[in-house]
């Protein structure tokens, strides 16, 4: 047995070892990498920045967002987590794709359980040298401390952050079945959930029809627990709930989605056939 | 972990496998054997089913119909418990381009379980002649270069079975006579099997010990490159190939002919 080797059941079987290789991959291109890591920081920090001078005209002008001045902020930081997220891993995997290396990782002993592991863990990483910067910036330009959302906060990012996790194995898996023509994906697919997540307003002001619909998305809750803790100082443990069940029905789809469509792979002969 | 069938048995066998795509029919009903040490050749034009044998044989392809078995191991159902042990290049795959050689081997070193990756890395880096660019982009190198660190790849974890697609493929004479020369000593000093599939006669010819022909999916000959060279009455098995690709002469099925009569 290869040291490192995590012992589960059958194909659940997980090396530490191997994931942490794939792991390893990623880091070897960021490390060498500035405009990467730049890149990665970048774009929160102009979503804060524009998101902060619209709370301060609105703070004059709103008496919905004067009750809580972070709200905007908090929202777009925590939009961000889910974003990134999702690019976290689909980024990761179509990033095998353009080198033509996912023959070479599926000659090798690495099981496609362990891949979805490097690839959530490296969704994590990313997320984090995403978020990090934007949140602390938005302390001196803003008065804004997300951090000020105590426990709380850790619960909204680790829902956000699976959530994420399930769009990017799905947008992966279509990508590796439909082809690198397929990659805009990535993007599209996490755009078309943000008008139902209610990030910047409640669920309760969308159409009457819609909001089952958005009530099915685990970041719908999210959201408006983050509202609860803004506006009422309560964390609701029941959108906490709703939001980790939805995520554990999702993600359980998403990684049978993603094994399924590697599965689809190896009959199509798409392994090797990847590239630019 | 060795079992006793793995040690008992050929090192593949391949055993009616049919490869469909639609209406497309890859591989029909193909069946040959790899002895334990032998260097065996897979021959034939573009489309033959070359790749996709190799491919099949990689656990890459599922097979529509047929069994593999590699190592005393079914390749469908149990293609992670031999994985480890083989390995496999080919100019149609790569590294990623942005890691440096360093790097892509280390990555690799630690896919496959090496208990001292720094080491073996270093090993093969004097063996391959790699010492002088470790540092450097993979994508920065030529193309013998980055033949020779896919072949390092290939070494890491000095696999039993080896699968070579066009191990040559675009390289100038020099590195390719080299590269050959290090799969020789390699082979005699492992005593590992190695396929491969190969457009170059004279390297099947210096290689292998065993050639399956190959056109339009199915196996049209087989034999040592000597028989072969014999039975069609030509001086090289790239006369031997052209007869075959171009069906010329068809040896092998009149004897099947004359054997069912």
């Amino acid at each position: 047995m290869i040291p490192g080797t995590v012992m589960a059941a059958g194909p659940l079987r997980l090396s530490a070892r191997r994931v942490g290789a794939i792991i390893l991959r990623h880091l070897y291109v960021l490390k060498r990498s500035w405009p990467r890591i730049l890149e990665l920081a970048y774009w929160p920090t102009v979503q804060m920045i524009l998101w902060g001078f619209v709370t301060s005209f609105f703070l004059q002008n709103s008496s919905w967002v004067a009750q809580a001045a972070g709200v905007l902020i908090s929202a777009v930081l925590l939009w961000d987590v889910l974003f990134r997220s999702n690019l976290g891993v689909s980024l990761s995997f179509m990033e095998e794709m353009w080198a033509r290396n996912l023959g070479q990782l599926f000659v090798s002993p690495l099981r496609p359980i362990e891949l979805v592991a490097a690839l959530t863990t490296m969704s994590l990483i990313r997320s984090l040298i995403s978020v990090t910067p934007a949140a602390l910036l938005a302390l001196p330009l803003f008065d804004v401390w997300v951090f000020s959302l105590g426990p709380p906060l850790a619960a909204f990012f680790f829902n956000l952050l699976i959530f994420g996790w399930s769009i990017g194995l799905v947008v992966s898996a279509l990508v590796l079945r439909l082809g690198l023509g397929a990659e805009s994906l990535a993007w599209v697919a996490v755009f078309a959930i943000a008008p139902l997540s209610g990030i910047y307003y409640p669920i309760s002001s969308l159409p009457e029809w819609l909001q089952p619909v958005a009530w099915a998305l685990p970041s719908a809750p999210v959201f408006e627990g983050m509202r609860a803790v803004l506006f009422e100082d309560s964390f609701r443990l029941d959108l906490f709930a709703a939001s980790l069940a939805l995520n554990a029905v999702y993600l359980t789809g998403a990684i049978a989605f993603f094994l399924a469509m590697i599965h689809v792979a190896r009959k199509r002969g798409l392994l090797l056939q990847q590239g630019e | 972990m060795r079992d006793d069938r793995e040690s008992m048995a050929p090192v593949i066998v391949v055993d009616r496998v049919t490869k469909r795509y639609g209406p497309v029919t890859a591989l029909d009903a193909v069946s040959f054997t790899a002895a334990a040490g032998s260097t065996l050749a897979l021959l034939g034009g573009n489309g033959a089913g070359k790749t996709t044998t190799i491919s099949i044989l990689l656990g890459l392809l599922l097979p529509t119909s047929g069994s593999v078995t590699v190592l005393g191991h079914d390749m469908v159902r149990e293609r992670h418990r031999v994985l480890g042990r083989m390995n496999f290049s080919s100019p149609y795959v790569d590294l990623p381009r942005r890691l440096s050689v360093a790097e892509n081997l280390n990555v690799y070193a630690h896919l496959y379980g090496l208990a001292d990756p720094k080491g073996r890395i270093r090993e093969l880096a004097a063996a391959l002649d790699l010492e002088g660019f470790l540092s450097r982009p993979t994508g920065d190198l030529s193309s013998g270069q980055r033949t020779r660190v896919a072949l390092a790849k290939a070494m890491l974890n000095a696999p039993r079975l080896l699968l070579l697609d066009e191990p040559t493929a675009s390289l100038d004479p020099d590195t390719a006579d080299w590269v050959r020369g290090y799969l020789q000593a390699y082979q005699r000093d492992s005593g590992a099997t190695i396929v491969l599939a190969s457009h170059n006669m004279s390297e099947v010819e210096r290689l292998c010990d065993a050639v399956v022909m190959m056109r339009a999916g199915t196996i049209v000959d087989r034999g040592a490159p000597a028989e072969l060279i014999a039975r069609y009455g030509r001086r090289t098995m790239e006369e031997v190939f052209l007869d075959i690709a171009r069906d010329r002469r068809k040896p092998f099925d009149e004897a099947k002919k004359l054997a069912s009569r």
